[in-house]
């Protein structure tokens, strides 16, 4: 795979070890994979591989894996969550094969000073290699008094300094998630802490760092896990006019729906717990909704919000504020 | 360390030294912790919480139902107990009594979220604080000296079981997305009762999943627990707190109050029944407006003021009976009191919990309670599987009243919840959430008193100010 790394400048970490092109099926993730995270045909539930010893070796020997730092901003850690939720690759192998997660407030061990250097002295070493991926709204109200991130050298950090220090420092930027993407449900109306998106929050302070927007509340883990492979794997993902990869918010739920043959007949869910007919008279929001859960499904592909109750549109610009009442029709 | 300059300055020396610790990760949001230490030990501790939203003032007018789907996203960990909160104070304005399939599908749905959270804190946030991860990120860089003791075969168990961990964890959430639609936030769960009418296939497919995990939370997580006390035995005698506990109860056995997880309050060694109309909420120390102080969440505000001089914390002062109490599954099992896991029993030769005594009052203590919880509510959601019949309604539609109030109490795995809604034309005219983590890792109150963390951050040793891991254990503790 060295292919993979070499296509986004030069992919750099400490060890020489590259990962081989196609890795025994027993040991982790091939290639065959990856695309099948992509195009949305992982079916895998099942038996992971992370129980295999021969994993743990191969953490140990230490691969050549993306640098990304993932920093929090007014957010709910909802997305790192469903991350986690990866089926293929599994989260194990995300972490320990694919990237290099250099920080993360959630699972990274280190705490405190520590911490705060590892985060600069990573973002100095790699300058233009790593993957910042932000999670969580910035808030820029108060000079940025309404979400602290740490403290170095009795300096306060918040999460304006530090995405406005790292970010022109990074070779991409992933807003992970609608609070990092649009401002999300920390800037809809009401707030008070002047709650941003990444890409609104560059346009303020001139940073052209590359930004792919993958919006949710939360994301869906294949398109988190999708981008960054795409990223690896042949560079920025085609993004649509709202920064989105077109691989994943290309297509209308409304127009792809299962049910949209309900819909043609008419035949309408008379409330919430209807197993049956067409969502938008209790509130569906699929026809102002732009994503591929349709297809994809959640959590192993064992459900979605439409055939549980609504799409409520987390995946837009607007959400919540243009998608509210829920649970009332659009029209 | 930069700015405490510790190696230089040993703590035994007997000289006060301030360590700060910011970001404490490992959990969820933006805690900073500030412990004095002389003599080896914390002498004491400020705690603050870094991040504020402003949910409640994002809620003033909107449709009441839609609080459901919006207060989930103040906790990506625990959206179903927010969802399970607001939908509970939805349930009391609306005055609507849930079917029992759908009281039962709320309790598959939050149940299989609660084994997700403890088991994701225990092996993913707290476990890196007794076990060597691989030496790789995001395992480094750790503290130099970071007192693992585990010898080598040990921790190999345990950071197999950690990778183990994230694929049970994983299933977990296949779990609460087969009633609930998806997760993280779910749609299932809404005033009125839950939106998916369970089939027969849900079921057997939510039933074999949750066998998976059940064998894994018996034979790994609950003994691993009690092998950690071997090692680190000394920390079932640190982390003490004021000794005072809160539990709103929560999984309702029927439509009568009666709950697995018993409702209770325990303060200065009595134990007495939940009374909220007893909760204040005080903010001179946290970053709210002073006028705000000492209200009942039923008249709450949230008004805040960043620069206020004097504050340290976006985290209010929650104070039952104008005294702190903590939160947790030491709160709930402490009030439900039950019997032990075989495990349990076998190791510590008690039958029922409060049979331990004061270690639960403890760093180890409140992972040994929270994994003998885990162990309660498996047996349970067992029982639950067993009750919900396919098919049968789960949701009671509702309008919505011109006005009313409502109170939702139920406890997020991290502890004791509850939701406020004033409705006034159809729209929410208050909302406020006094959250489990408010209840924990609040600083001081207007009297002076400490927050439950930071009380409990007293005397914890830490012999070494380079590397002040029994601070981050003790926080930990608590899954804030």
């Amino acid at each position: 795979m060295n292919h993979v790394f070499n296509s986004i400048k030069e992919v750099p970490v400490k060890d020489k070890q590259t990962l081989p092109e196609v890795q025994p099926e027993k040991t982790g993730i091939s290639r065959r994979n990856f695309l099948k995270t992509l195009t949305g045909t992982a079916a895998g539930i099942g038996i992971s591989q992370v129980f295999n010893p021969a994993l743990i070796q191969a953490l140990e020997k230490g691969l050549t894996r993306h640098p990304v730092i993932w920093i929090q901003g007014q957010g709910c850690t909802g997305c790192s969550v469903s991350l986690l939720n990866s089926v293929d690759p599994s989260i194990a192998d995300i972490l320990l094969k694919v990237i290099s997660l250099q920080f993360h407030p959630t699972v990274g061990t280190c705490e405190g000073q520590l911490a705060m250097e590892h985060v600069y002295a990573v973002a100095k070493e790699y300058e233009g290699r790593f993957s910042f991926a932000i999670e969580g709204a910035i808030p820029v109200a108060e000079n940025g008094k309404y979400c602290i991130l740490g403290e170095m050298d009795h300096r306060e950090i918040t999460m304006v300094d530090m995405v406005q220090e790292l970010a022109p420092m990074a070779g991409s930027v992933l807003a992970v998630g609608t609070c990092a993407a649009y401002g999300g449900i920390p800037a809809a109306k009401g707030n008070v802490t002047g709650a941003t998106g990444v890409m609104d929050f560059f346009k303020t302070k001139s940073i052209t760092t590359p930004v792919v927007n993958i919006p949710g509340c939360p994301p869906h883990p294949d398109w988190i896990v999708g981008s960054i492979v795409h990223l690896l794997e042949s560079g920025i993902p085609e993004l649509d006019y709202d920064g989105r990869p077109k691989l994943f918010f290309g297509n209308n739920i409304h127009d792809n729906c299962p049910r949209l043959d309900d819909y043609d007949e008419a035949f309408m869910s008379m409330s919430l717990s209807d197993p049956n007919g067409c969502r938008m008279d209790v509130g569906c929001k699929g026809p102002d909704t732009y994503a591929d859960c349709y297809k994809r499904k959640w959590n192993s592909g064992l459900n979605w919000c439409v055939d549980n109750a609504v799409c409520i549109g987390c995946v837009e610009r607007g959400f919540p504020d243009a998608m509210s009442p829920f649970y009332e029709p659009a029209y | 360390m930069a700015g405490c300059n510790p190696q230089t300055e040993p703590a035994q020396a007997g000289k006060k030294i301030k360590i700060p610790i910011d970001p404490v990760t490992r959990i969820e949001g933006h805690l900073k912790a500030e412990v004095e230490v002389a003599g080896g030990r914390v002498v004491d501790a400020h705690v603050s919480g870094g991040m504020y939203r402003g949910f409640e003032q994002i809620l003033i007018g909107r449709d009441p139902r839609d609080a459901t789907q919006i207060t989930q996203r103040i906790c990506g960990v625990c959206p179903t107990a927010h969802a399970t909160a607001s939908a509970l104070a939805l349930d009391d304005a609306f005055g609507v009594e849930l079917t029992d399939n759908g009281r039962i599908a709320r309790n598959l749905i939050l149940g299989a979220n609660y084994l997700q959270s403890h088991i994701l804190h225990f092996y993913h946030l707290a476990a890196l604080d007794y076990v060597n991860g691989p030496d790789t990120a995001p395992f480094i860089p750790r503290y130099a000296k970071n007192d693992v003791r585990l010898p080598k075969e040990l921790n190999d168990v345990a950071v197999g079981q950690y990778l183990e961990a994230l694929e049970i964890r994983k299933i977990c959430h296949e779990m609460v997305a087969l009633l609930g639609g998806k997760m993280p936030h779910v749609q299932g769960i809404v005033v009125g009762g839950s939106t998916e009418i369970p089939t027969r296939e849900a079921l057997d497919a939510y039933a074999v999943r949750f066998q998976k995990v059940r064998q894994f939370i018996v034979e790994k997580y609950v003994p691993l627990v009690y092998l950690l006390a071997g090692p680190y035995g000394d920390l079932l005698k640190t982390g003490v707190g004021h000794k005072n506990l809160v539990s709103w109860g929560v999984f309702p056995l029927d439509n009568k109050g009666n709950t697995l997880l018993k409702p209770g309050v325990y303060t200065d060694g009595k134990d007495y029944a939940v009374d909220p109309a007893m909760i204040k909420e005080y903010v001179k120390y946290s970053w709210f407006e002073d006028s705000t102080t000492g209200l009942n969440p039923t008249q709450g505000k949230t008004l805040p003021n960043p620069n206020k001089p004097g504050a340290y914390s976006f985290i209010k002062a929650p104070r039952y009976n104008g005294k702190p109490h903590e939160g947790g599954p030491l709160a709930r099992m402490w009030a439900t009191n039950p019997e032990l896991s075989k495990t349990g029993r076998e190791k510590l030769g008690v039958t029922k919990l409060r049979d331990i005594g004061d270690a639960c009052f403890s760093i180890l203590g409140r992972h040994v309670a929270r994994a003998e919880e885990t162990a309660l509510v498996a047996t349970a959601l067992e029982e639950w599987i067993s009750q919900a019949q396919p098919g049968k309604e789960t949701f009671v539609p509702t309008p919505i009243p011109q006005s009313a109030e409502g109170l939702g109490l139920t406890e997020a795995p991290r502890g004791a919840l509850l939701h406020y809604i004033n409705i006034k034309d159809q729209k929410i005219a208050n909302y406020q959430v006094t959250s489990a983590t408010i209840w924990n890792a609040n600083p001081r109150d207007d009297m002076g008193q400490r927050g439950p963390i930071e009380e409990a951050l007293i005397g914890v040793p830490v012999p070494d100010a380079a590397n002040p891991v029994n601070v981050g254990r003790l926080i930990r503790s608590f899954d804030p």
